[in-house]
């Protein structure tokens, strides 16, 4: 094999060595350090370095480099303004102002080859001091450049990506800051509910709270809690139709009023449906949180399977809030009643596993299992108190044993 | 050096000299090892190194960079490097590439190190 061959062969080699270093590294400058190995070792080069060209600064930073130790600290910020404005087609002028410099400030280097991808100058590489002392030959330039190609489409390909890894971090921000507004929105809405019934102060946003919490305790995933929780604040949105003086009736309604009353879930349902929100199901939440799995609920008397499984919780969610709370015809219950009320209707009005999460949740919270307590503290410190801790703790275990429903 | 895998180098140290052994392909990862390993000897005090490429079969751009790498880092300490057992194949191209210019070539690490134990027994190698 004549030597030409055999060097030929090298290159060739040198030239899959490189696509395999540049598809199969991932990392930037792990990446750049490999393309300079396999120049300098393609022509047995001594010196070299792989430097990036900054578009907005006009400046270049030094990526990998082997034997020219000043490199790194060269300052070889333009003096004025850059050439490249980011359309492309500057490479000839930005490149020559760069190996100007480069060779002004730089000693032994021998060879500056461009990185260019579509007229764009996106680094360059510098060679200097062959093995074999001898000058460079205008084969390895041409080398140098081909091999060059591949290196400035993998920095390319680089740039682009941490550009793209860049925008999906804005637009996770963004999407972020808009799912915070949402909630401030959902929160002030809820907040306006509950102004219209004025026996009900913060009604919607404890049961958003309740909801989470049970989700929570039933394993649900974090954004199907968010969901819920925006299903609790919204869940009563229907009231807005419903005449103020039968909210605020300081008495037990008629089947009028009742019947005008029980309109604000399919109310509610209408109002949200049109609105595109960022959890699936929040209007089924409002329209069927008054639905039993005893099939004796409204508006349409579904059973346990046909009731969405977010409804189930904030129908369990806004039945204990009314429970726990004062209201104009009554006072609040007691614990003990509530865990009565829990034991004769899990399975009935209620499902039993929300039943069972919320009890789980709360006895939890009563023993100080877990922080923050925050149904501690909406239902007030001295609501649960610890005499009572036995029977929620046997309703639990009466619950286990006989459940057999799923949500 | 403990006992490597069958392709990785190995390394019988002595005082001054050094011999490490390249595995039958020396590509990135292999160059790696053996960079490592004539750097620890040479921060150990060692002052020659040989280099065995008897199991060698092929040395790829990356392990050619790596050892002008080794090169340049033995001549920053004042250390000398040797190439022993060198296929035809390879010492063609370490030709081609120059660096056989900057090793010392031997047949076998007793002739390598016979040379290298003379160099680095002389004071500051000279």
């Amino acid at each position: 094999m004549s030597d030409s061959t055999r060097m030929v062969l090298h290159a060739f080699a040198a030239l899959a060595d490189l696509g395999e270093e540049i598809a199969e590294t991932s990392d930037f400058e792990e990446m750049v350090r490999s393309a300079l190995h396999v120049v300098l070792g393609a022509m047995g080069i001594r010196r070299g370095a792989v430097a990036e060209f900054d578009r907005e600064r006009g400046a270049l930073h030094f990526v990998a480099a082997r034997g020219y130790d000043d490199a790194r600290a060269l300052d070889l910020s333009p003096k004025s303004q850059p050439t490249a404005n980011g359309n492309g087609g500057h490479a000839a002028q930005d490149f020559a102002r760069v190996e100007r410099e480069l060779r002004e400030k730089l000693s032994g280097v021998e060879v500056v080859t461009p990185l260019v991808v579509r007229g764009e100058l996106v680094g360059v590489i510098l060679l200097g001091g062959k093995a074999s002392g001898e000058q460079f030959t205008q084969e390895e330039k041409e080398l140098a450049r081909a091999l060059g190609r591949h290196v400035a489409v993998g920095m390319h390909n680089h740039r682009l990506l941490r550009e793209v890894e860049r925008r999906a971090e804005e637009n996770r921000n963004l999407y972020e800051s808009l799912k915070g507004s949402y909630k401030d929105t959902v929160r002030a809405f809820a907040a306006a509910i509950d102004c219209k019934d004025k026996y009900t102060q913060g009604h919607s946003e404890r049961v958003g709270k309740y909801s989470e919490i049970i989700a929570r305790e039933m394993g649900w995933k974090d954004d199907e809690v968010e969901a819920i929780a925006i299903g609790g604040y919204l869940h009563d949105v229907g009231k807005l139709v419903v005449d103020r003086d039968i909210i605020n009736a300081p008495y037990r309604i008629d089947a009028k009023q009742s019947s005008e009353l029980n309109r604000h879930p399919a109310a509610g349902y209408e109002i949200l449906r049109p609105i595109t929100h960022p959890f699936a199901d929040i209007p089924l939440m409002a329209r069927y949180h008054h639905e039993r799995p005893d099939g004796r609920g409204y508006p349409e008397g579904l059973t346990e399977e046909q009731i969405p499984p977010g409804a189930r919780i904030v129908s369990l969610a806004d039945s204990f809030d009314a429970m726990t709370t004062d209201r104009p015809y009554r006072r609040r219950r007691t614990f003990e009643e509530v865990v009565a009320d829990f034991r004769r209707n899990a399975g009935r009005q209620f499902s039993t596993n929300v039943v069972l999460a919320l009890c789980r949740a709360l006895l939890k919270e009563a023993r100080g299992e877990t922080r923050p307590r925050h149904m501690i503290r909406m239902l007030g410190k001295d609501y649960v108190e610890e005499q009572t801790l036995p029977a929620l703790v046997q309703l639990i275990a009466d619950l286990e044993s006989g459940s057999a429903a799923t949500v | 050096m403990s006992e490597p895998l069958a392709a990785a180098p190995k390394a019988e140290l002595c005082e001054l000299v050094a011999v490490v052994y390249a595995g039958d392909y020396v590509n990135k990862l292999s160059g790696q090892r053996i960079e490592r390993e004539c750097l620890t000897r040479m921060e150990r005090g060692c002052r020659a190194l040989v280099i065995n490429f008897r199991d060698t079969e092929l040395v790829n751009s990356i392990g050619v960079s790596i050892l002008l790498g080794v090169i340049d880092e033995a001549e920053r300490r004042g250390a000398r490097v040797a190439f022993t057992n060198v296929s035809l194949h390879t010492l063609k191209l370490f030709e081609l590439l120059g660096l056989t210019r900057l090793v010392l070539l031997a047949d076998s690490d007793e002739s390598a190190l016979a040379t290298l134990e003379e160099f680095s027994a002389q004071p500051n190698g000279h």
